[in-house]
């Protein structure tokens, strides 16, 4: 969407497309909780046409019900009419904010603070980072939980604390060179280091650009760079989002490279809307538009140039993985084959199915804290069926989805390793050059 | 009685029966999967139990509040779309399956159960339940048999009605009634459940249903034959007739469909070609290969351009691609997606589709036809935009023209979609003043004051 879009100048096929069929529903992870049709994809589209024809105000209600919804966008693959969800979503949750209709002191300070303030400044969120890091490094987090000191915060923050993330001891430009080059270039490629990613999982980053130069890649990085939006522009911040776009195009010689890569599932999925929402800038379209065309996740990328497999280099022994697909990668993005092709790569890496791969883990970026009760029985319903497979570890290519999972192992004291494809594609290299 | 007076008496008598008002959880419920039809209820009603559902029927009787039926809401003719003042009751809570009975081969359940979730615990115990209407994923059953619903197993396997072997259903009075059992063999009085088949919820709001499950065929095939003449796909469905053999699925895909699934889907389809066949046999292996042998061979000498069969699973599914997308491709072409199911016998097919293409010609619309060959039923599809006026009227002019010629040729107006409201109006063209005024009286005996689901189907008076 462009900044100054709304649910009443939206073109109306947008909306009219939605035949009401009702194929939605069975996918939709929060009908399927309810059996209510305002808690399903065409119900939402219902009270977004109401309003689009002035049958009804944003109200209070429908704020609650488009933030009710995950926006995993499951719909859209069930949808055969292919609306695009997404769109309306963004439309919609934007409308909301400027409505004001969901004000309250606690969520416009925390709004503020997370959306203008952590992440849109880079530096920032790694100083926080770096004091996370600290924290746990120095024992002080072991200590305050043996303390149990956790009891003197109020429930929803022990919950918070709980799912505490650990912070990895180095940031993506303290690992990987702004410029690295493979013994031979057959492309050059651009990589977002993400901003989550940047702090919790820059290891994730290494193994990116690993995989890459064992396939000819040459890889630019920009070393300080900032969040994607797409946080912002699921929350109905959209002028933060159009901005943080802008930013982010500058640092990268769209012209030049070949493609431009994400490992996380929901960046990617919104930063090929880029086009979309700098339509309207008359400096940055067209650029907007080159990067959207180059934009591809690192596994769709792959898949595209030849997965070049590794050289098993000892007597396999026999691992499992299932795999977990991020909703902003199956739904979002349509890309499923894909990281499962990434995984049969490895040698000695046998790929067990996963029922109901791509339900929503109940992660959905800030969800599980601003609905913490529907996001655990996802979680619960996630692990259930990990549990299942019997298998150990479980791939995923979105750090939400991730922390998710390792949130919820540790809830059920299960024994599981969390790993993105492509950190298990990079051992494999690894293997192979003997390290 | 005052709406708000209506809604809080309701709430106060019933507590433990969920009912929702506010404009945010109703508006929701104001359309079902009819294109261009929205109509706001009063109130939704979500009852658990047989019990609450009588005490819904008793209290929309004593109040005079008209009662609308539903399930999930995917019907395609207004069927349970909300009438005015009305509650809407909901049944898709009431969705346990209460019994599969392997010795009888039969499968007891709640109406708000998925059809799906049916076929699922069938195929649990080697069984099968074959209606498969294109929404089974998420319509319910009570609403499959209000409907009498199709699918497109439906000439060797039969629709719904086929499968039903008794119905709890609570009257208008409010009494509980009981019709069938789990007898073959019943010839004792009326066979009352048959009524309510089909009925629309007009006559009973049906609470259970008793289904009738066959041994899952151990075998199947596909294949997928391409035809530059539509006539050559119609002999090649009278071929295989002639030869004596009932394939599962003999479906049809015109080619304005053709060019819609090739720019969404690209399967490599022909765009010049007039038709394609998708044709599946199941049953035992043996049979099953040989009757595929032989359906690829009269394909191909009645002239078909090219003939495939699938030799694996995955490639079965592959072949099958162009038939399952021709709804979502043509539903992307345009705003609004009306689709029709004018059915007429197997003989006339030729003669209906070629017309529908005429009219389409003849009205400037974008018509695009795929369904059922083997049973005759067609899904002649408008792609329109229900904001262009002018075209809507010439959409309204096209669909009276093509109901009025299947009715000509021996067919009907609705094979698989039932009546509701949108083909309320043609229907006593199709069937004549007679059957209306016995199926009035049927009415009024069931609900003489008209409290479900009024207006649906016929007018009480003409």
């Amino acid at each position: 969407m462009s900044e100054k879009e709304s649910l009443h100048s939206l073109d109306y096929s947008v909306l009219q497309q939605c035949m009401h069929c009702g194929m939605c529903l069975p996918t939709c992870p929060t009908y399927d909780e309810t059996l209510l049709e305002r808690n399903s994809p065409r119900g939402r589209i219902s009270l977004m046409r109401a309003i689009a024809d002035d049958k009804l105000e944003v109200t209070k209600a429908f704020g609650e019900e488009m933030y009710y919804c995950l926006g995993c966008l499951a719909c859209e693959t069930a949808c055969p009419a292919g609306v695009n969800y997404s769109h309306l979503f963004e439309v919609a949750r934007a409308e909301i904010e400027q409505a004001h209709v969901l004000d309250n002191p606690e969520r416009s300070v925390i709004r503020s603070v997370v959306l203008r303030g952590l992440f849109t400044r880079p530096r920032v969120l790694r100083f926080i980072g770096r004091l996370l890091w600290i924290y746990q490094a120095s024992s002080a987090q072991w200590i305050f939980r043996a303390l149990r000191l956790n009891r003197l915060l109020s429930r929803r923050f022990q919950n918070l604390e709980a799912q505490t993330p650990i912070a990895c001891a180095k940031f993506s430009h303290q690992l990987i060179k702004e410029i690295e080059q493979p013994a031979k270039t057959r492309f050059k490629v651009g990589v977002l280091s993400g901003c989550v990613q940047d702090v919790l999982f820059s290891d994730i980053n290494r193994d990116t650009v690993e995989v890459l130069l064992a396939n000819d890649c040459e890889v630019h990085t920009p070393p300080v760079q900032s969040c994607c939006g797409s946080l912002h522009a699921h929350n109905g911040d959209i002028e933060t989002a159009a901005q943080l776009a802008r930013r982010l195009i500058d640092l990268f010689d769209v012209e030049k490279l070949d493609a431009i890569l994400t490992n996380a599932a929901g960046c990617g999925s919104h930063l090929k809307t880029y086009d979309r929402l700098l339509a309207d800038d008359p400096v940055y379209a067209e650029r907007a538009a080159t990067w959207s065309a180059k934009l591809k996740d690192i596994h769709e990328w792959l898949a595209e140039i030849g997965i070049r497999r590794p050289v098993q280099t000892e007597m396999p022994v026999e691992n499992k993985v299932t795999y977990h697909e991020a909703c902003h990668l199956c739904h979002g993005q349509k890309i499923s084959k894909q990281p499962r092709e990434v995984l049969r790569a490895i040698p000695g890496l046998k790929l067990i199915e996963l029922p109901e791969s791509t339900w929503c883990c109940g992660s959905a970026g800030v969800y599980n804290i601003t609905q913490p009760e529907m996001a655990a029985k996802l979680q619960k319903r996630k692990l259930d069926h990990i549990v299942s497979t019997g298998v150990g570890t479980v791939a995923t290519a979105n750090p939400g989805c991730h922390l998710q999972l390792v949130n919820g192992a540790r809830r059920i004291s299960h024994n599981l390793e969390v790993v993105h494809p492509i950190s298990l594609l990079a051992r494999a290299y690894r293997q192979e050059r003997g390290h | 009685m005052a709406n708000s007076g209506a809604i809080s008496l309701f709430s106060n008598r019933f507590p433990s029966i969920a009912c929702l008002t506010h404009k945010e959880d109703i508006i929701p419920y104001s359309f079902d999967g009819t294109a261009v039809l929205q109509n706001l209820p009063l109130a939704v009603v979500f009852p658990l139990s047989t019990k609450e559902v009588q005490d819904v029927v008793g209290f929309a009787v004593e109040n005079r509040i008209p009662l609308v039926t539903r399930g999930s809401g995917t019907g395609l003719s207004g069927g349970s779309l909300p009438v005015e003042g009305c509650f809407v009751l909901c049944l898709s809570k009431m969705n346990r399956i209460l019994e599969v009975d392997d010795r009888n081969l039969t499968l007891r359940t709640e109406a708000g159960a998925i059809t799906a979730h049916i076929a699922q615990a069938a195929e649990k115990v080697g069984l099968f339940y074959p209606p498969d209407p294109g929404s089974m994923k998420i319509s319910t059953i009570g609403g499959n048999v209000a409907e009498n619903s199709g699918g497109l197993r439906g000439l060797k396997y039969g629709v719904t009605r086929d499968y039903v072997m008794g119905l709890e259903v609570v009257l208008a009075s409010g009494e509980i009634l009981f019709t069938g059992n789990k007898c073959v063999k019943d010839v004792a009085g009326y066979t009352l459940r048959d009524l309510f088949i089909g009925s629309e919820g007009t006559l009973g709001i049906i609470t259970q249903v008793l289904l009738k499950l066959i041994p899952k065929p151990a075998a199947r095939q596909t294949m997928l034959a391409v035809y530059s003449r539509m006539e050559d796909a119609a002999e090649t469905v009278s071929a295989i007739v002639a030869a004596k053999i009932i394939p599962c699925t003999l479906e049809f895909l015109d080619s304005v469909t053709i060019n819609c699934v090739e720019d969404y889907a690209k399967v490599g389809l022909p765009r010049d070609a007039a038709a394609i066949l998708l044709i599946e046999t199941d049953g035992h292996p043996i049979a099953v290969k040989e009757e595929a042998a032989l359906m690829a061979q009269l394909a191909t000498k009645h002239g078909a351009t090219s003939v495939r069969v699938a030799e694996t699973a995955e490639e079965a599914a592959n072949l099958a691609t162009a038939r399952r997308s021709a709804f979502s491709a043509l539903a992307r072409v345009a705003p609004t997606t009306i689709l029709e199911d004018a059915t007429v016998p197997r003989s006339e097919l030729v003669k209906m589709i070629r017309f529908i293409q005429q009219t389409s010609e003849r009205h400037q619309l974008k018509i695009g036809t795929f369904g059922h060959m083997g049973d005759g039923n067609l899904h002649p599809t408008f792609l329109t935009n229900e904001r262009n006026q002018e075209e809507m009227h010439r959409v309204e002019i096209a669909m009276k023209e093509i109901f009025n010629y299947a009715v000509s040729l021996g067919g009907t107006i609705t094979g698989e979609h039932g009546v509701g409201l949108a083909k309320k109006n043609f229907l006593s063209h199709a069937l004549g003043e007679l059957n209306i005024s016995v199926m009035r009286k049927m009415k009024s005996a069931f609900d003489p004051l008209g409290i479900l689901n009024p207006g649906k189907i016929f007018d009480l008076k003409s």
